[in-house]
């Protein structure tokens, strides 16, 4: 399988560039703990990644919500209480602790998307930023894209259909012990499943240079 | 006369504005926002972190641990996780043996480039960032499965679901319309 056979042509060579950055594991994030299990602040999955149509800018996606049929989709709403926060280190050291925010809330139909700015509050307690959001009107089911821009910011949000794809039902089977190896073809657990989507592309110059750690974060007002 | 008419109108008008100002001071501090607040709930950063290597008792807490704390609180447990996972893991195609790979996932952040491309694996860059269309699930499977040379387990080091069931777009949004 070519993926298999250029992973092992790299080789050590790898090791170097990736000792402090390596990752892995996986169903993504849906479903993935009791808090939060069929709740507003279930994160399925992040994206980033270089914009492919602007090469300055890099796109973040953190999708919640997963799973959801087509019929559930037209009712599906972001919570109100709830705000998804983009967390980015762009220190020097790597410190991993956020630098830089960008925080979403959702209010009255709207999308409204604070920053990058630097955080009021660091840690697992937020503070909404106070400058002026980007706003956009959140997509209704079915109806074209809005997207809300300023500043060389876009913003989205709405129901998309979910990017991720995994046989995760044979990933069970087999760490369930009724199941020895995946099958060819998987079957994709996802597909035809939908999410409630956030894209927020952003100019590399206000993320920082080099490289930059992120994690996303939802966050339920008190 | 007239140079005291003008005197006491000027006067009667800079206090009329000082009245005015004063009275917009009051209103602005009445609507001054209050500190919005908020308490964290689940984050995510690599896919599958917390799924595959938190033990369900645990999940929560992993959730709301800052990243930067995360390591010292789970590095071990993960540890473990793996070995239980691939009781014959040595070392990945990273070579990276257990304690070091699984220390390297307990900080769960995704290191994305500003100056090279963008992916979790394109034969060339490694985790760079996380593109839509990134086989990230089989990508895992290999460093979890596939030892040191990525051919061990032949049986679970791919799922065999390659692709997304419906295309991306090359323009803003970039996903895929609903189902």
């Amino acid at each position: 399988m070519r993926l298999k056979l250029n992973l092992k042509t790299l080789g050590l060579a790898l090791v170097a560039i990736v000792a402090c950055a390596a990752s892995y594991l996986i169903a993504a994030d849906h479903i993935d703990s009791p808090a939060v299990t069929g709740t507003g602040s279930d994160i399925t999955d992040v994206y980033a990644f270089q914009s492919p149509a602007n090469a300055n800018n890099i796109v973040f996606v953190v999708n919640v919500q997963g799973l959801l049929a087509p019929t559930a989709t037209a009712a599906a709403s972001f919570d109100e209480e709830v705000m998804i926060e983009i967390n980015i280190d762009n220190s020097a050291t790597k410190d991993n602790t956020e630098d830089l925010v960008i925080q979403a809330a959702f209010d009255n139909g709207k999308v409204k998307v604070y920053g990058p700015e630097a955080p009021i509050q660091k840690g697992v307690m937020s503070t909404l930023l106070k400058s002026s959001p980007i706003e956009a009107s959140i997509s209704a089911y079915g109806a074209n894209p809005i997207i809300g821009e300023s500043n060389g910011i876009k913003v989205f949000a709405g129901p998309r259909d979910d990017p991720f794809f995994f046989d995760l039902n044979q990933f069970k089977a087999i760490i369930g012990g009724t199941a020895t190896s995946f099958n060819n073809p998987g079957t994709d657990a996802f597909a035809g499943t939908n999410v409630l989507a956030l894209v927020i592309e952003v100019p590399k110059s206000m993320l920082g240079s080099g490289s930059i750690n992120i994690w996303a974060t939802s966050n339920r007002e008190m | 006369m007239m140079k005291t008419t003008l005197k006491y109108l000027s006067m009667i008008a800079f206090l009329g504005m000082v009245i005015t100002f004063t009275a917009c001071d009051d209103d602005d501090d009445n609507d001054m926002p209050v500190n919005i607040i908020y308490e964290q709930e689940d984050q995510m950063a690599r896919p599958a972190i917390n799924t595959v290597f938190v033990s369900t008792g645990e999940k929560d807490i992993f959730n709301t641990t800052p990243p930067a704390e995360q390591g010292a609180a789970f590095a071990t447990k993960f540890n473990d996780k793996l070995l239980a996972l691939n009781p014959g893991y040595t070392t990945n195609l990273l070579g990276l043996d257990a304690a070091t790979f699984t220390g390297v996932l307990a900080t769960d952040v995704l290191t994305v480039s500003l100056n090279a491309p963008t992916t979790f694996y394109d034969g060339t860059n490694v985790l760079t960032g996380r593109k839509l269309e990134d086989d990230v699930i089989t990508v895992e499977l290999i460093l979890l499965f596939g030892g040191p040379d990525a051919m061990s387990n032949p049986g679970l080091t791919d799922d065999h679901v390659d692709a997304n069931d419906k295309s991306f777009s090359d323009s803003f949004p970039y996903l895929a319309s609903p189902h």
